[in-house]
């Protein structure tokens, strides 16, 4: 065993749901990363102290709680700016990526329906405008939530939805048929980063570079990446960035109900808003409305202040650590699982199998036991693991398969949740009669 | 240890060798139910005979895929309504719904209507688990409804 690059026995304390035991006193091996991450004290207690001392609704009010709460809203703003090597006005606050991702449809959809009856839009949007026979392009291995707001979109405007196959291997099938697949028609290039279910990481170089010649919209689903990976917006591949990135912070230890949406400064100013209502106007009449800059434009109603503060000590405690380290320290729990998974007959990785460009995302099938079973008994162990399409059911049916058991690994997993993962699956085989 | 209360060995042996399992001609109705969640499938027909308040179960069949207590709740449930009444396969039915709810005392369960249904009481512990156990009861209430509105409107 070569030493790991994080000090896993020293972070397990920080989080205090880490030292509780489940099912009749069994040590709870967390390995559902992937659904939602745990949090640490730090996070706790900056939700804590802020409803203790600062709670106000932020951007409203004269008092100096109002004052406090909005610093530490628009601290939280420019520490995951800094997070994703992005500006502070580029980010905008959401519930979470699935908001982030509706968002963007839904610029879609006001854009078009707008520009229909021609009222007014910002300048720039003519690229939000679709019409049927325009196109827009995931791949087969989207989460449910890049998958269901483009049918959405294209099911109300009239547009296409087309996607990138997977290789056997359970990789973006990206090299033949690009420039067929990515064409002058084609208004939004939309894919995920690392894959939740299949755990690939994806080299998005190529279909953005065709993106951008016909000139067409780039968005990345960050979700399992952001939180496991040093990302920087502005370089996605190549020295290049997307145009729109979106993320859940309760992935990334931060609370729930809180998500972000990253977009380049020239496309937010260019989007007629999502969400309206309170504190993303500039005036109100009776008449008629004009919307603030990005982000308030976005950010409608009083915002989750508490879960961005959250969201920020997250990130600080992120920080802390380096995401160089923890993607070193998933690597390693990488080259140490794909072989010990392959160890048991009868295991099948759904997936790429080398540990070059994934992420410690496992999904696999064992022979004669469906996974809700496999889940059951490793649940008996206290190892606690995801079962079913993962939300993304038509990966499932690339590879013929109902469901899959799912382990999704983070910084406070060690070789020794590993191991409990494998006895606890060999278990299974013993239980159900097949080893 | 818990995993023994949840699969107990009547729920292993229907799991292994389900009863009617695989689709039959005639039926009245097919019908089609997934659990979204974990995406277990069945696809089950009924086919009612008599009329009035002799409607019977003539025959109840399926084809599915899903983990073991999906499966051999469906093995068991055609155990249960095949060949009775109506009626009575809907009061076995209720039963059903009534123990996955944990709604009804042990004492009180009515041994006859459920038969080896008794065995599902492990899995009513495990909230997760009891939209497996009801997926072929759900299916087969679904079904036998379409088929007694069909009969009645011809
Ligand atoms: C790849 C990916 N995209 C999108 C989502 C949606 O995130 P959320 O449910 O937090 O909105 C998830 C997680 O559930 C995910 O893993």
């Amino acid at each position: 065993m070569s030493a790991q690059p994080l000090d896993v026995s020293r972070i397990k304390k920080d989080f205090p749901i880490l030292q509780r035991t489940v099912r009749d006193g069994k040590r709870l091996v967390y390995l559902d990363s992937g659904a939602t991450s745990q949090k640490p004290n730090a996070v706790l207690d900056a939700e804590r102290h802020y409803y203790e001392t600062s709670n106000a609704a932020a951007h409203r009010g004269a008092h100096q709680l109002a004052e406090e709460s909005t610093l530490a809203y628009e601290a939280a703003r420019a520490k995951v700016a800094a997070f994703v090597g992005a500006q502070p006005d580029e980010i905008i606050f959401t519930k979470n990526a699935t908001e982030s991702l509706n968002l963007i449809a839904y610029t879609f959809l006001n854009a078009t329906t707008k520009a229909a009856r021609g009222e007014s839009l910002p300048d720039g949007a003519e690229r939000f405008v679709l019409k049927p026979g325009d196109e827009i392009v995931v791949s087969e291995m989207e989460h449910h939530a890049n998958l269901v707001p483009w049918q959405e979109l294209c099911a109300k405007t009239g547009a296409t939805l087309r996607w990138f196959g997977i290789t056997e291997a359970g990789r973006l099938h990206a090299e033949e048929g690009i420039s067929n697949l990515i064409n002058e028609r084609t208004k939004v290039v939309s894919l995920v980063h690392q894959s939740n279910i299949l755990g690939t990481v994806n080299l998005l170089g190529l279909p953005f570079k065709r993106a951008r010649e016909v000139g067409a919209l780039c968005v990345v689903d960050a979700c399992q990446s952001i939180p496991h990976m040093p990302v920087d917006v502005n370089n996605i591949y190549a020295d290049q960035g997307a145009d729109l990135v979106a993320w859940s912070g309760h992935k990334m230890l931060g609370p729930t109900g809180i998500g972000v949406l990253w977009g380049r400064r020239e496309v937010l100013d260019s989007m007629p808003p999502f969400l309206s209502g309170g504190s993303m106007i500039e005036t109100v009449t009776m008449q008629g409305t004009t919307f603030a800059k990005p982000p308030q434009r976005f950010e409608a109603g009083v915002p989750m202040m508490a879960q961005a503060v959250g969201l920020g000590a997250a990130v600080d405690y992120l920080n802390e650590i380096g995401m160089d380290r923890i993607a070193e320290h998933e690597h390693e729990l990488t080259e140490y699982t794909l072989p010990r998974l392959s160890e048991i007959d009868g295991l099948t990785i759904v997936g790429p199998n080398t540990s070059a460009d994934r992420g410690s995302t496992f999904s696999f099938v064992v022979d004669g036991i469906h996974p809700h079973d496999v889940g059951q008994v490793l649940d008996s162990h206290g190892v606690a693991v995801r079962v079913g399409h993962h939300c993304a059911w038509p990966t499932c049916q690339h590879f013929k398969i109902p469901a899959t058991v799912r382990a999704s690994m983070y910084l406070y997993n060690d070789f020794a949740d590993v191991d409990a993962l494998v006895d606890g699956v060999r278990d299974a085989q013993k239980f159900f009669g097949v080893s | 240890m818990q995993l023994e209360q949840m699969y107990q060995q009547v729920i292993m042996d229907h799991y292994k060798h389900p009863h009617g399992k695989g689709l039959r001609d005639p039926f009245d109705v097919e019908v089609h139910h997934v659990n979204p969640t974990c995406g277990d499938e069945i696809t089950l027909r009924v086919k009612l005979g008599g009329s009035g308040e002799a409607v019977a179960v003539e025959d109840v069949s399926f084809e599915g895929q899903g983990c073991s207590i999906s499966q051999a709740s469906a093995s068991v449930m055609f155990d249960q309504v095949e060949g009775t009444s109506l009626t009575e396969a809907l009061r076995a039915n209720e039963e059903f719904s009534a123990l996955m709810q944990s709604a009804v005392q042990d004492q009180e369960l009515d041994e006859e209507l459920l038969g080896d249904a008794i065995a599902f009481s492990g899995v009513a512990q495990y909230p997760a688990r009891i939209k497996c156990a009801l997926l072929a009861w759900m299916a087969f209430k679904d079904a036998a409804s379409q088929a007694l509105a069909k009969e009645q409107t011809s």
